[in-house]
């Protein structure tokens, strides 16, 4: 006992150091984000309150509400139809539900706009057939609010159907039958039972969607809708004035940080998990028009998120395929692919690091310090970029003065322009993602499995290397692939701080569709999602893991 | 009275692979019964078809005089008035107490709601929990608001799946004659599920044995120890070894056990028979010259526990008090007491 | 414990070492020219090629937002790797020049080129291509002679049928800073509020939608960088034809000012070590090679008279631009912001 803490007290403090230092690096572009809120605040406060700022906070509201309720009803529906019941077509379903993880929102809603525009076919053709005129009939505005709703909920409900596709499967089926036995029906069941207890993933879920939907520019861009982010970039690019931008930004963030606050805060007495001996599942049989509407409605779900755009792709891309296709073309695929695969495992091992430290020392600082390194999600690309940027860049250049004024050696800029920077700001940006994956997946391991491995003799390191990583495989791969898939389809960053000649697909993509040329800009976004795909498709079996692999 | 739970010739299968053949059993309102068994023997599955958990392919469920499972209809589980206690409580983790047990009672007004919920925590005792969180509760706590909760909607039958196996054995014993007595006042029918012998006999009324997805003997828990149908049954429940003994045609056993009444016997009972040995059959007497040798010995508190060897090698066991303290390899005098010895035909 | 320490140092050491890997190694020519360019890479690569093919000088490039790529030249100060910074309107090398990231170069050649109000007076930077934003209708439904000015589009009939894109782009921008510039602010302050209220639908999508929601008779007029309308002239994408095919073109602001325009153009960073290279970049740009290129490929005007201009340029005929310095683009585009925010211009 005595020999175990003289080890174990170095190994914490040790701990804890590189805890505040990973934490500092990581929150020093947020901070300098923050930062901006110490400086005057600008005349161009005054201009946006009496002006447009209550749109901007207003739309986004609608925004963040229509998306949560989207990506919460898509998700559940699914995580329930493929996890708790059982019907024909179940297990392909089950993977085809994370397909439009791999669709871009701006590539979907250039998409969409493509064919249900005004002046796109269907509406073209309705007007072809029934002799109609603008006005003379009604059709829903694709590039609304509600449009960028739909958008966003279609390619973002994946997160929300991953997560609590497994929290459903990892429930106790004893306390669902239970419910059952105590007199509710199914549906009932799935609303004051599965849904209740499956609250921490539908949070995080949902949370990482909402995050998304306050950093997104493309798809609300593109739609004209007035959302807080284009008050940022309107603000920064045509303002020009860089420092209220920088704290428009801040004040997003604090609303973000006082939402998880709040969600932890009215979670805090209550458990999730219950230890059941009885896992053995018992899937739902749905049959005769049960099992067709299940079906249809899982069929709906896959197509409007990935089979219709991706088709419309195809078929644009398949036009232009002989001029697009070439080495350069190559060279966009591999760059994509190294740099996704390069930062979603620097993400992961970060947020193995972050997630078991709040585990081990599970304290108010430690949280706090987890909580602000995993903000980064919740700004826009371009914020982090700038935040990234101007550290960085600084930091550069007090290296070079200092080794010119000591050594007479100018050294350059040492990170500013290279692949690492850009990792660095990817890991700040999508560090919350693998973040909460990674610990809805500890949460679910329980504390007394710690206890144990401690109690006999394993220090921190040991408990987390030989009792939870083989037991959070499935969590690890699945941030693994959610952080890939985000950084091949992230673009403000990328164009920002990318070095020379060096593109991405999601840069080709968006050069050309923001010069309107949609065609060619589908082969370059077809390749993301094809190759977004590859790794859903690996790792498919491991984050759907049924519960008989469990056992 | 009325048969409340009838069971006819259940047979319960996992895809084709039956896990319960041809079970009858039944149960009249307010008796406590008991499937009891080795694990795997088919008692939960049987369990968890009167929950509805479970479809039957032949036979038939009916509780109150109403079918609830044939192989052509399995009445949903929400609507069997049926109460069920899980193995381990299956609480609702994101429900206080009083939630949870309200959880049932959703055909309820406000107040009446409130008002049974009371009601039933005071029945099991645990009024001052009833804002706690089932992680804030002790085992014993869970497993008494489990109880409630399972009975708040007032079912006909309340199964209860191995209510005590995830408790201490202190609590266990207590736990079961508390519950007991309190399904007792409240004259619920129930049926429970154990693999534990002293928990069947501390709850039942009756006990269906089970063994390898048959019923194999459906008794009162004093007929099913001393008067096991089988050897099964014999090896089973309580302690005691079943030997092999020569007998002859007036009923004089080998070893120098003594006589059986003949009328104790069957018709044609043969040279050899085998025997069911109690702890209680073979008593201390120091008078006795039937001396035994004692192979092991251990100590059970109020008593001694002695293995003895007969004549022939076979090992058979004796109880005495606890102040009858003789060594291992010395003699112990005994004296038989065969009246309640239990005779089988050899195979 | 030792094991799973010496893992970790395993991985970050790999991580390290393809970070390392992978990132390209600085350029060791001594002659190339780096820039950032905020005209994206397939409109100009073309170009860049062909000037590394005739002097032997490598381009290296970054793509991206004008601001953005500011924001990094400025923070890199005098380490940044760029030379050149090349931006596809005047207000962000206005920004530039005010940010002092620019440095004057002095030609002769180019200033002979390059109209002086299509450059900076002190030769921080030089327009390269003219876009002109002009007048779409719809063929059928109104008549050239009902068209004059963007001016005149604020009148009661026009009600609900002009089509034009948010007031985040920046030639919506420029367009009323020009406005603001050549009439004052009141004057455009009260010509921003009749003519937003004429907007048949709220702004979305890009200019190529507008002239789609003409051709499809969402609305009659719409606002639009005329090179937009050529591309759709010249598309392969039969849709996009039928639409060009039904809208005509017109030149506004002919009898006054003439039609609002901004340029693309090219400035030397102050942190430039390529300064020759750079320089003879932009002369190559400014060449008649390069200007027709513009013209040809991306129905751009050149910045000078000289050129001969594709077809489809040709048949829009000759125009009027607005010879007001671009400089004063960049220069009121705040307060162009600001009023068409309180215009509620979304």
């Amino acid at each position: 006992m005595s020999a175990m803490s003289s080890t174990e007290q170095p190994t914490g403090r040790r701990w804890r150091a590189s805890l505040f230092i990973v934490t500092a690096v990581i929150a020093l572009p947020i901070l300098v984000i923050f930062a901006s809120l110490l400086l005057p605040f600008s005349t161009a406060w005054q201009h946006l309150f009496e002006t447009v700022l209550t749109d901007y906070v207003t739309n986004s509201l609608i925004l963040m509400i229509g998306v949560g309720f989207g990506t919460l009803l898509l998700g559940v529906s699914a995580a329930w139809l493929t996890g708790m019941c059982d019907f024909p077509g179940r297990k392909i379903l089950s993977w085809a539900f994370l397909l439009p993880m791999a669709m871009p929102a701006y590539i979907i809603a250039y998409t969409y706009t493509g064919i249900l525009d005004f002046s796109g076919p269907i509406q073209n053709s309705l007007r072809g057939i029934f002799d109609w005129q603008y006005g003379d009939y009604y059709f829903p505005q694709v590039r609304s609010l509600s449009g960028a709703i739909c958008m966003l909920s279609l390619v973002l409900y994946p997160y929300v159907y991953m997560l609590v596709r497994v929290a459903f499967i990892e429930q106790s089926t004893a306390v669902l039958e239970a419910s059952r036995n105590l007199g509710k029906r199914p549906w009932e069941t799935l609303f004051q039972v599965a849904i209740p207890m499956a609250r921490p993933a539908i949070v995080a879920g949902v949370s990482l969607a909402l995050m998304e939907t306050l950093a997104d520019y493309g798809t609300v861009a593109y739609f004209g809708v007035n959302a807080f982010t284009t008050g940022i970039f309107r603000t920064w690019y045509g303002l020009g004035d860089l420092t209220t931008a920088a704290q428009l930004c801040a004040f997003l963030m604090l609303f973000v940080f006082a939402l998880i606050l709040a969600e932890r805060w009215s979670r805090q007495r209550l458990r999730f998990h219950h230890d059941s001996a009885q896992k053995k599942m018992a899937r739902m049989q749905l049959k005769g028009w049960r099992a067709i509407l299940a079906l249809s409605i899982g069929i709906l779900i896959v197509s409007l998120g990935f089979i219709i755009p991706a088709g419309q792709l195809a078929l644009w891309a398949a036009t232009r395929i002989q001029e697009n296709l070439n080495a350069n073309f190559l060279s966009l695929l591999f760059n994509s692919f190294a740099l996704a695969s390069l930062a979603s495992l620097c993400c992961l091992i970060i947020a193995i690091f972050l997630a078991y430290t709040k585990r081990v020392f599970n304290s108010r600082i430690e949280l706090g310090a987890v909580g602000v390194a995993s903000l980064g999600y919740a700004v826009p690309g371009t914020v982090i970029a700038v935040g990234v940027l101007i550290p960085v860049a600084w930091l550069d250049n007090q290296i070079d003065f200092l080794s010119k004024a000591w050594f007479n050696y100018p050294t350059g800029l040492l990170l500013s322009g290279t692949i690492g920077i850009l990792v660095f700001a990817y890991v700040i940006r999508f560090l919350s993602v693998a973040l909460n994956t990674v610990d809805s997946g500890l949460t679910a391991i329980k504390p007394s499995i710690d206890e144990s491995a401690r109690s006999l003799g394993a220090t921190p390191v040991r408990v987390l290397s030989r009792v939870h990583l083989p037991i959070l495989r499935t969590s690890l791969l699945t941030a693994l692939l959610l952080v890939f898939v985000e950084v091949l389809k992230e673009l403000p960053t990328t164009l920002i701080l990318r070095p020379f000649n060096f593109n991405t697909l999601a840069v080709r993509t968006y050069e050309l569709a923001s010069d309107e040329r949609l065609i060619d800009a589908a082969l370059p976004a077809l390749a993301i999602v094809i190759i977004g795909l590859l790794p859903v498709l690996l790792i498919t079996k491991s984050i759907l893991n049924e519960r008989s692999t469990n056992e | 009275m009325n048969n409340q739970l009838i069971l006819d010739q259940v047979t319960v299968k996992y895809g084709a692979i039956p896990a319960v053949s041809d079970a009858t059993f039944s149960l009249v309102e307010g008796e406590i019964g008991c499937l009891l068994g080795p694990s795997g023997c088919g008692k939960t599955t049987l369990l968890r078809a009167i929950a509805g958990f479970e479809p039957v392919s032949t036979g038939s469920i009916s509780l109150h005089g109403e079918f609830i499972s044939t192989p052509r209809n399995t009445k949903a589980p929400e609507d069997r008035a049926v109460g069920m206690v899980f193995q381990d409580f299956a609480l609702f983790p994101h429900l206080n107490v009083n939630k949870n047990i309200g959880f049932g009672l959703s055909n309820l007004s406000g107040a009446e709601k409130n008002l049974r919920i009371t009601e039933m925590l005071e029945l099991v005792g645990l009024t001052s929990v009833a804002e706690r969180f089932p992680h804030e509760l002790s085992g014993g706590q869970r497993q008494r608001i489990a109880l409630a909760r399972a009975l708040a909607p007032s079912p006909q039958i309340l199964l209860l799946d191995e209510p005590f196996s995830n408790l201490d054995a202190e609590l266990r014993t207590q736990l079961a004659a508390e519950v007991r007595s309190l399904l007792k006042k409240n004259k619920v029918t129930a049926l429970m599920v154990t693999h534990d012998q002293d928990e069947a006999f501390a709850m039942a009324d009756k006990i269906a044995l089970l063994n390898a997805g048959n019923i194999v003997q459906v008794d009162t828990p004093y007929k099913l120890y001393h008067k096991p149908g089988s050897l099964f049954a014999a090896d089973f429940i309580g302690k005691g070894a079943v030997i092999n003994v020569g007998i002859d045609a007036a009923g004089l056993l080998g070893n120098n056990l003594g006589s059986l009444s003949l009328n104790t016997l069957p018709e044609d009972f043969g040279n050899t028979v085998k025997l069911l040995v109690r702890p209680d059959d073979i008593a201390y007497d120091d008078t006795s010259d039937t001396k035994l040798e004692i192979v092991s010995k251990s100590f059970l508190g109020p008593n001694y526990l002695y293995e003895l060897a007969l004549n022939d090698g076979q090992l058979v066991p004796c109880l005495t008090h606890s102040h009858v303290d003789i060594a291992v390899g010395d003699e112990l005098p005994v004296q038989f007491d065969l009246r309640h010895v239990v005779i089988f035909n050899p195979d | 414990m030792q094991r799973s320490t010496s893992l970790f140092h395993a991985i970050i050491t790999t991580i390290a070492v393809s970070l390392l890997g992978i990132a390209p190694i600085e350029s060791v020519f001594a002659d190339e020219v780096n820039i950032y360019s905020a005209r994206q890479e397939s409109l100009i690569k073309p170009l860049l090629d062909r000037f590394t093919q005739k002097t032997g000088i490598e381009i290296n490039m970054v793509t991206g937002k004008g601001d953005a790529l500011l924001t990094r030249l400025k923070s890199e100060g005098m380490n940044s790797p760029a030379d050149l910074l090349l931006t596809v309107d005047a207000g962000r090398l206005y920004r530039a020049q005010e940010a002092g990231v620019l440095q004057a170069v002095e030609s002769l050649g180019l200033n002979n080129d390059i109209p002086s109000h299509l450059r900076s007076l002190d030769g921080q930077w030089y327009g390269l291509s003219v876009r002109a934003r002009v007048l779409v209708y719809a063929k059928d439904r109104v008549q050239p002679s009902e068209l004059s000015s963007y001016e005149a589009l604020s009148d009661p009939t026009w009600k609900g049928r002009i089509c034009i894109r948010s007031s985040s782009n920046i030639y919506n921008q420029s367009l009323v800073a020009g406005m603001i510039a050549s009439q004052g602010m009141a004057d455009t302050e009260i010509w921003l509020a009749s003519f937003v209220s004429n907007f048949a639908r709220p702004p979305a999508g890009g200019d190529r939608d507008q002239i789609k929601a003409v051709a499809a008779g969402q609305c009659d007029v719409a606002i639009v960088n005329s090179y937009y309308l050529g591309a759709m002239i010249s598309s392969s994408d039969k849709t996009q034809q039928d639409a060009a095919s039904k809208v005509a073109l017109f030149w506004p602001n002919q009898k006054d000012r003439g039609t609002h325009i901004n340029i693309s153009g090219a400035g030397v960073t102050r942190a430039a070590k390529n300064i020759e290279s750079a320089k003879q970049l932009i002369s190559f740009l400014a060449s008649n090679e390069s200007q027709q290129w513009y013209a040809d490929r991306n129905n751009e005007f050149p910045v000078r008279d000289t050129v001969q201009v594709s077809s489809t340029l040709d048949s829009w005929g000759p125009f009027k631009a607005d010879t007001i310095n671009v400089t004063e683009l960049g220069r009121n585009n705040a307060e162009a912001i600001k009023a068409m925010d309180r215009a509620g211009w979304k």
